[in-house]
């Protein structure tokens, strides 16, 4: 397992529900959203199963932080191997589930 | 909503009275497997199984689901754990019943001794819940069906619910097929295996207690049913005499479909009428199986 944590600045969250969604199986991972005592960052915690593409997930987390306000929220992230069109659906499931938006 | 396609999770939100489960070891807690870590392999945060307490028409229910997804529903020490726990919970807390939403292939592989030692611990806890007369209904209708330890699990439960997609069985088709041959068992024939180890055959045989339809909603219809039947007669005690006549019975069947090649010959012996079987609905069948 490939493992890494990365701090990004965003803008902070309104709602911070704790939430897991998705599932770890083949091509696919899930994604645990908590509240942290932070404002103006998200923290993004993952551990994946394929190695070598810590760019690739730098640039889609990257994406997902300026696109959602998702400052004082940690995001744990199991993947086996899932594609980043794959991790980028799922992390914005899980916002919309943590900010209340989805059931 | 489709109960095969739906995630543990899901499944549990479906079931039960809305917003009242809560879960215990929720995924937070980072409960995850050590024997997977040490391998290097992908975690879940659950381990696989959501565990709580809620409520289903009103009764107060134990839960467990497990993810089928997941390294196929199997039982590490952790999942397992969890399991027992939510059983052994029961005998303090006094639930209407214990539902069981199993989706597994058996023991973790990966976690050898450690998930079989589980899976007998879960058994050991599953008699101690019904010796205190509480009610354990396994509910079976998951991609992985229930099968190794897990089908021997379903099968101490009071009641089975099941779907046509749900299969229950010890040993899983490749598992047969590459022991004994593929004159044996070809667990690539899917029609055949679920003719072999589908709900209508395990209804048809008595194994499972209940046939529904493959959606939630009928799931939970039939789950508030039968507590609803357990709070007015509760949990017959089995007699010696009792367990012999099982025994018997069990027997008679051994010998009547020893020679069975197929489902079909099953339903050829249980049902009024046996043509078009796969093609009926759970409640056509149902009534076929009340007719005989």
């Amino acid at each position: 397992m490939e493992k890494f944590t990365l701090t990004l600045k965003s803008v902070p969250a309104k709602s911070r529900r704790t939430t897991l969604c998705g599932v770890v199986s083949s091509g696919n991972l899930e994604v645990l959203v908590e509240p942290i005592g932070m404002e103006d960052a998200c923290e993004i915690e993952v551990s994946t199963s394929a190695h070598g593409f810590r760019d690739i997930w730098e640039a889609v987390l990257n994406d997902f932080a300026k696109e959602h306000e998702s400052g004082g929220l940690r995001l744990s992230i199991n993947d086996a191997g899932a594609t980043p069109a794959v991790v980028s659906l799922r992390l914005s499931q899980a916002f919309e589930i943590a900010s209340g938006d989805a059931p | 909503m489709s109960y095969f396609e739906a995630s543990a999770r899901t499944r549990i939100r479906g079931l039960v009275d809305a917003g009242t489960f809560e879960e215990f070891c929720p995924p937070e807690m980072r409960q995850t497997s050590p024997h997977l870590a040490r391998l290097n392999a992908p975690l879940s945060f659950d381990d696989g199984v959501a565990v709580g307490r809620a409520r289903l028409s009103g009764h107060a229910i134990l839960i467990a689901a497990q993810e089928g997804r997941f390294n196929g529903g199997s039982v590490g020490e952790v999942h397992g754990a969890k399991i027992r726990g939510l059983l052994d919970r029961a005998l303090a807390e006094r639930p209407s019943a214990v539902l069981l939403l199993i989706d597994s292939g058996g023991v973790r592989l990966h976690e050898a001794n450690a998930g079989l030692i589980a899976i007998s611990e879960i058994m050991r806890a599953l008699l101690s819940v019904q010796a205190a007369g509480i009610p354990v209904f396994a509910l079976v209708g998951g991609s992985c069906g229930a099968f190794g330890g897990m089908g021997i699990v379903t099968r101490l439960c009071n009641e089975v619910i099941m779907s046509e997609q749900g299969r229950l069985s010890l040993s899983g088709p490749e598992v047969i097929e590459t022991v004994k041959g593929v004159e044996e068992f070809d667990s690539r024939d899917r029609a055949l295996v679920w003719r072999v180890t589908g709900g209508k055959l395990r209804r048809a045989q008595g194994d499972a207690t209940r046939l529904v339809e493959d959606s939630i909603p009928a799931f939970r219809n039939a789950a508030a049913e039968l507590m609803e039947r357990y709070r007015v007669h509760s949990l017959p005690e089995k007699s010696l005499t009792d367990l012999l006549a099982d025994q018997e019975r069990l027997a008679c069947r051994n010998m009547q479909f020893s020679n069975a090649r197929d489902g079909q010959e099953v339903w050829d012996a249980t049902l009024s009428d046996s043509t078009h079987v796969p093609e009926l609905s759970s409640e056509e069948f149902n009534q076929r199986l009340l007719e005989r």
